[in-house]
């Protein structure tokens, strides 16, 4: 009999401290197999955001950096602009990449850096303990929109960066998918794949944006946590290829 | 409106044997030659000439430059660009420094070198773009969060803005530090014939080994690079380090200029320009029989404490001349405790003392001594 699943190379084996549910821990294993499969282990650098997946050096057996919180794009694109043999990567929370690090992000795209991001939108800040995402549906409560987040009271509405995106020429490749299923899991790290071969093609910036479960934060169990990346994220943020 | 053609900036002809050239422009070709591989900066007066300098030198060279988005892009622009092991500068004015300081403190906590310049303008706020030198706080005590020190060097000549520039970053590749030139307006836009040193720009900065950088896990373990220390090690733990580093560099580095201390009476303190306004009014002074010496801090931090209070032992008194309400002068009173008498003299806001000035100033506090 074949052995189905196994550790990837790039992962390493120790427990996380991603709660139980958490979208993340999934996404760092499509990561890890997609450059295992690219063999990119040994000339990738991902730059870790500041939010719960600040320590994704732990679980990653590759070179890593941290950058201060949303300044992941403006870090990869000093390493990458020095060492373009390299293959860069960020890996950033809504609240890095769409709040405090908007700038950042689209003038990484803008300029058409040669890098990969892979943005994981969950809605809601789950480090800090779910405050309000530019991300956060409207209705969605949060612990600073105790009453849901209403556009009319002046919390905005939930910001579609990947598709705003999608709009400079900078960007060569933009989708939208999910963990919250199989046949997603899958396409997620199809698409992760894509964005990487862009890399490895020089064809500039592409972003995958992965519509990841909180159970935590948004108070569900694992399994009622997928059914509403499914049944109401999805509504907002329709899953597929945007570019 | 004026069509003047573009100042070309090409590489200044090192045949002669001094060329005429700006603090500013100094400060980039110095860090041309030491082999810095990354440059990003945002516009902002009075550094502009340093942002354009660089853009054309830098694609000379077949080096990185980047016109960032912002002050704080451009400094985290640079954290990536050390992190893989690049000689890596940004400069700016004195708001666009207050922007870098969340990267700058990034930069200490996770042992990056790097150079910083700011050629400091008239605050708070946005202040004005006169010369100043307000932001000696900023640079010698802290600026972002957390302990940590930057290396902090002072020229006092357009000579000096190259060579100290030099010096950044071989001390901050040599203590994984990240180290800034401290200047004001009036150094960085003034032109002055100096002494080019150091040219093959292919082999600056190659003389330190990176172990730390990442440049993709081949044949070795993951390199990590990070400010963060939840465990293993601890914050605490981490942060002895970076203390232990920093009482290596105040033994090992502090710089300083001191002249005719020896037959003096008073001593005259000063940094950066005015410490050349403070030289001429000594001049002045000894032609009168008042006789002043001149103490001058190259490296603002670490001061040299020790050196000052040998200067000043037995003086009859000590003036503080600064472009701030008194900065400085606080180092000076480390140093030299409530022994002797301590004069400040200091415009702000971009008023700028004239040497005259300095001598009223100079009179008046010796003949109301007692
Ligand atoms: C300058 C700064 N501001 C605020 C914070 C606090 N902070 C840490 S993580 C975070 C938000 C994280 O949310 P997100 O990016 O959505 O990632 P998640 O934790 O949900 O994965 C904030 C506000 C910080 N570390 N630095
Ligand atoms: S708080 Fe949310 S995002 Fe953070 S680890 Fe827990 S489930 Fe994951």
């Amino acid at each position: 009999m074949k052995k189905k699943y196994t550790l990837p190379r790039s992962l390493k084996n120790v427990p996380t401290h991603y709660c139980g549910g958490c979208g993340h821990g999934i996404v760092h294993r499509i990561v890890a197999e997609v450059v295992d499969e690219l063999k990119l282990r040994e000339k990738i650098v991902a730059i870790a955001p500041v939010g719960c997946a600040v320590v994704a050096y732990d679980y990653w057996d590759f070179d890593c950096s941290e950058s201060a919180h949303g300044r992941a794009l403006a870090v990869a694109t000093g390493i990458k602009r020095v060492r373009p043999d390299l293959i860069v990567f960020t890996y950033q929370g809504d609240g890095d990449l769409a709040s405090i690090g908007t700038a950042e992000t689209i003038h990484a795209a803008n300029r058409g850096e040669n890098l990969t991001c892979i943005f994981i939108n969950n809605a809601v800040y789950g480090m800090t303990g779910g405050q309000m995402a530019p991300t956060t549906l409207v209705g969605q409560k949060t612990t600073t929109t105790p009453w849901g987040r209403s556009p009319e009271k002046g919390d905005g509405f939930p910001l579609k960066i990947t598709e705003i995106l999608a709009g400079l020429p900078g960007v060569a490749y933009a989708e939208r998918t999910s963990v919250a299923k199989a046949q997603d899991v899958l396409k997620t790290k199809k698409a992760i794949k894509t964005a990487f071969i862009n890399q490895i093609e020089n064809k500039g910036f592409s972003i995958v944006e992965v519509l990841s479960q909180c159970p935590t934060i948004w108070g569900m169990t694992p399994n009622q946590a997928v059914k509403w990346v499914k049944e109401e994220m999805t509504k907002t943020f329709p899953l597929g290829r945007i570019k | 409106m004026k069509n003047k053609p573009r100042k070309k900036h090409t590489a200044p002809n090192t045949d002669k044997k001094r060329i005429l050239i700006t603090g500013n422009e100094a400060i980039g070709e110095a860090a041309v030659r030491a082999g810095c591989g990354f440059y990003a900066g945002y516009p902002i007066t009075p550094q502009n000439e340093l942002t354009a300098y660089m853009a054309r030198r830098m694609s000379q060279e077949r080096k990185i430059f980047i016109q960032a988005e912002s002050e704080i892009a451009a400094i985290n622009m640079v954290f990536g660009a050390s992190s893989a092991g690049a000689r890596s500068m940004t400069t700016s004015s004195s708001p666009g420094i207050s922007l870098k300081q969340e990267g700058i403190s990034y930069l200490a906590g996770a042992q990056l070198p790097a150079v910083i310049a700011n050629v400091m303008r008239g605050g708070p706020g946005l202040g004005n773009i006169a010369p100043s030198q307000s932001d000696y706080f900023q640079a010698t005590k802290g600026g972002g969060h957390g302990d940590y020190h930057l290396i902090a060097l002072a020229p006092a000549s357009v000579q000096e803005c190259f060579d100290l520039t030099q010096l950044a970053f071989d001390l901050s590749d040599r203590y994984r530090n990240p180290a800034i030139i401290l200047l004001d307006a009036f150094l960085g836009q003034m032109a002055e014939p100096i002494k080019i040193t150091h040219q093959d720009t292919k082999t600056q900065g190659r003389k330190v080994k990176k172990e730390w950088a990442l440049t993709g896990a081949a044949g070795r373990s993951p390199n990590v690079i990070r400010s963060f220390f939840l465990k293993d090690p601890g914050l605490e733990e981490h942060n002895l380090i970076l203390q232990k580093k920093y009482e290596r560099i105040k033994s090992k580095e502090r710089r300083f200029e001191a002249f005719d201390i020896e037959d003096s009476d008073i001593i005259f303190v000063s940094y950066g320009i005015p410490f050349r306004i403070a030289r001429q009014a000594a001049q002045r002074l000894r032609s009168e029989g008042i006789r002043a010496g001149l103490f001058r801090p190259v490296t603002l931090w670490p001061y040299p404490y020790q050196e000052l209070e040998k200067a000043c032992a037995r003086k009859k008194a000590v003036f503080v001349f600064e472009l701030s309400y008194g900065q400085m002068l606080e180092d000076v009173k480390l140093a030299l405790g409530k022994d002797i008498p301590i004069y400040f003299y200091g415009r702000g806001g971009g008023g700028v003392f004239t040497e005259g000035e300095l001598i009223r100033f100079a009179k008046t506090k010796i003949k109301s001594k007692p």
